[in-house]
């Protein structure tokens, strides 16, 4: 159906260039166009293959300056949520001094680091985010964390009281996409960016109390 | 008694500023730091080298880059980096400088532009293109963007550059929009110029080629672009591709009536 | 031999205000190549600058002045027309020497 309808309309476009009146490509056109162009635009290096390029709904969908249609975007949302994977044994929490190092860390990923293990990679938070107060050297993409689990009532991580946000910020971190279609942030679980310790550390640095970030 | 509480207030004052304070003397202090560098700018020793390659005869034919068309005509350079990309008859396609000096030194030079695209920056020829860049851009130096798209196709690579600029993709999901496509932010504390309207003054496009103190480089659009997308996490961008001109498109016209200040001083 | 630098000396008072820009790597000797190997040490050791031939400055630069740097200073006594000449020495054993007119 979508082939004939592109093919109605490249038909169109055809009969008004041979009339000779400048129709012009149509929006259409030009999305093809430009997922065209940056197909052939690229080349593999190092770990960054071109199957990078290969868009999943929710990059295609919000590859835009509009958001997607409320539709589109609850099913991003669901189908990420599909791909939740909590953490073995219920263990949510680890250790916020390694956390605040891979808070501080943005490297890996890509096609000058020499490979894709989680273990080269950091979860580069201060790029987006202010964290702990000590650090100065903080981005604005995303809101403030500071005192994330102070705000959030958390005095207990293991408390039932704590549970749901707990479970919500590790399905942030795990996918962001679940609960923001469109979410600026990487998914550091479902894109193998983070492994389920390392995500661990981030969330202790995040919601332990005794963590700088909520003092 | 008096001055002493005067003295008291005031640190009061200083210490109830507190984290305001502090971040906006980072910021100050690094304001500092970039304004003491404006003088002494190394692109000038890029610019001298790349006035002396434009004017030497090289290359297997043993000519100059004086009869090269940059869009003005051949030879005009003063004025024409303001102009580019834009769209040339005689290859028919819509070239970026690094493009058109590719089409110059074959043409001309009788130089084989496959392999100087395939040349790592900074090596062999890719060091002459980062010094024509300086150069000519730096004969632009205070004039306005003003990129034109009278031309069909330089309309249509402006809207192929709009949508590789939202384009969502790599491991963590990152578009040029990202990080460019909100006023006011920052990633640590590198402020971020909104690119999808006019930043202005010697901003986001107007501000390329560029020397980066950090690593004591020359970089040309070309070279901006191509760490952009390595940072994006995505694959390797072809030297003057498509792509990369379209976005040059994007963000030129977008940027049009802002002054161009290339070459300029990067951290 | 190496690229040229670039000097500005202007009139400001009574005195000259002379701005250097010098092509040079300055390796620090500390850093190390992909491969692991250590870049070798290569960088200016000694600055000196002349008005007329008459020695005004004599510097001792090392491995933590940054690569191509930028030198200003002030000379008193000069006037418009004073040639100035700056010369610089590597730790290698090159040297290199380029004049501006005071403006």
């Amino acid at each position: 159906m979508q082939t004939r309808h592109a093919t109605v309309l490249a038909l169109i476009a055809a009969a008004g260039l041979v009339v000779g009146c400048a129709t012009g490509p149509t929006p259409a056109d030009l999305d093809k166009q430009a997922l065209a162009m940056i197909q052939a635009s690229f080349r593999d290096q190092g770990i960054a293959k071109v199957d990078r390029l290969k868009q999943d709904l929710g990059q295609a969908a919000c590859s835009s300056a509009d958001a997607p249609p409320e539709a589109v975007a609850k099913q991003i949302e669901a189908e990420a949520l599909a791909t939740m994977r909590w953490p073995q044994g219920g263990q949510y929490i680890g250790d916020w001094r390694e956390g605040e190092k891979l808070a501080q860390n943005g490297r890996g990923m890509t096609w000058t680091d020499a490979t894709a293990d989680t273990k080269a990679n950091g979860a580069q938070c201060y790029n987006c985010h202010q964290v702990s107060k000590a650090e100065i050297s903080f981005g604005t993409i995303g809101p403030s964390l500071y005192n994330y689990g102070k705000i959030r009532g958390v005095k207990d991580v293991a408390d039932p009281a704590s549970a749901a946000i707990v479970q919500y910020t590790w399905g942030k971190l795990w996918n962001s996409k679940a609960y923001a279609a469109c979410s600026n942030m990487p998914r550091f679980g479902h894109a193998q960016l983070l492994s389920e310790q390392q995500i661990r550390d981030v969330m202790a640095l995040l919601l332990d109390p005794k963590s700088p970030v909520n003092q | 008694m008096r001055l002493i509480a005067f003295g008291l207030a005031a640190a009061a004052a200083l210490a109830g500023a507190g984290h305001a304070a502090a971040e906006k003397s980072a910021a100050d202090g690094i304001a500092e730091y970039r304004k003491m560098l404006e003088d002494g700018n190394p692109a000038e020793l890029f610019e001298a080298k790349g006035e002396d390659l434009w004017k030497t005869p090289r290359g297997p034919k043993k000519v100059s880059l004086q009869q090269c068309n940059l869009g003005l005509g051949p030879g005009v350079v003063k004025g024409a980096w303001v102009q580019m990309p834009r769209w040339f008859a005689d290859t028919g396609r819509v070239q970026d400088l690094e493009s058109r000096l590719l089409t110059c030194m074959e043409s001309l030079q009788g130089f084989n532009a496959a392999e100087i695209a395939k040349t790592g920056f900074d090596k062999g020829e890719q060091a002459t293109l980062a010094a024509l860049a300086a150069w000519i851009s730096g004969e632009s130096k205070g004039r306005k963007l003003a990129l034109p798209q009278a031309h069909a196709e330089e309309r249509r690579f402006y809207e192929l550059g709009k949508r590789a600029f939202f384009f969502r993709g790599g491991p963590m999901d990152f578009s040029c929009a990202s990080c460019h496509g909100e006023e006011g932010k920052r990633i640590r504390l590198q402020d971020l110029p909104k690119l999808t309207q006019n930043p202005g003054d010697g901003i986001g496009f107007a501000a390329w080629p560029a020397y980066r103190v950090s690593s004591g480089e020359m970089w040309s659009m070309q070279r901006r672009l191509n760490d952009c997308y390595r940072q994006q996490r995505f694959p390797y961008p072809g030297f003057a591709s498509d792509v990369t001109i379209a976005l040059g498109v994007y963000m030129g016209v977008n940027a049009v009536g802002a002054a161009s200040i290339a070459p300029a001083l990067k951290r | 031999m190496a690229d040229p630098m670039r000097i500005r000396a202007q009139m400001a008072g009574d005195k000259a205000t002379v701005r250097v820009l010098m092509n040079h790597e300055m390796e620090t000797g500390l850093r190390k190549d992909a491969a692991g190997k250590v870049i070798p040490a290569w960088f200016i050791q000694e600055v000196t600058a002349a008005l007329n031939t008459k020695p005004v400055l004599s510097a001792q630069w090392g491995p933590s002045v940054s690569k191509n740097p930028f030198l200003q200073f002030n000379v008193k006594g000069a006037k418009a027309g004073d040639k100035i000449a700056v010369t610089w020495k590597d730790n290698k054993g090159d040297s290199r020497t380029d004049e501006a007119t005071v403006t």
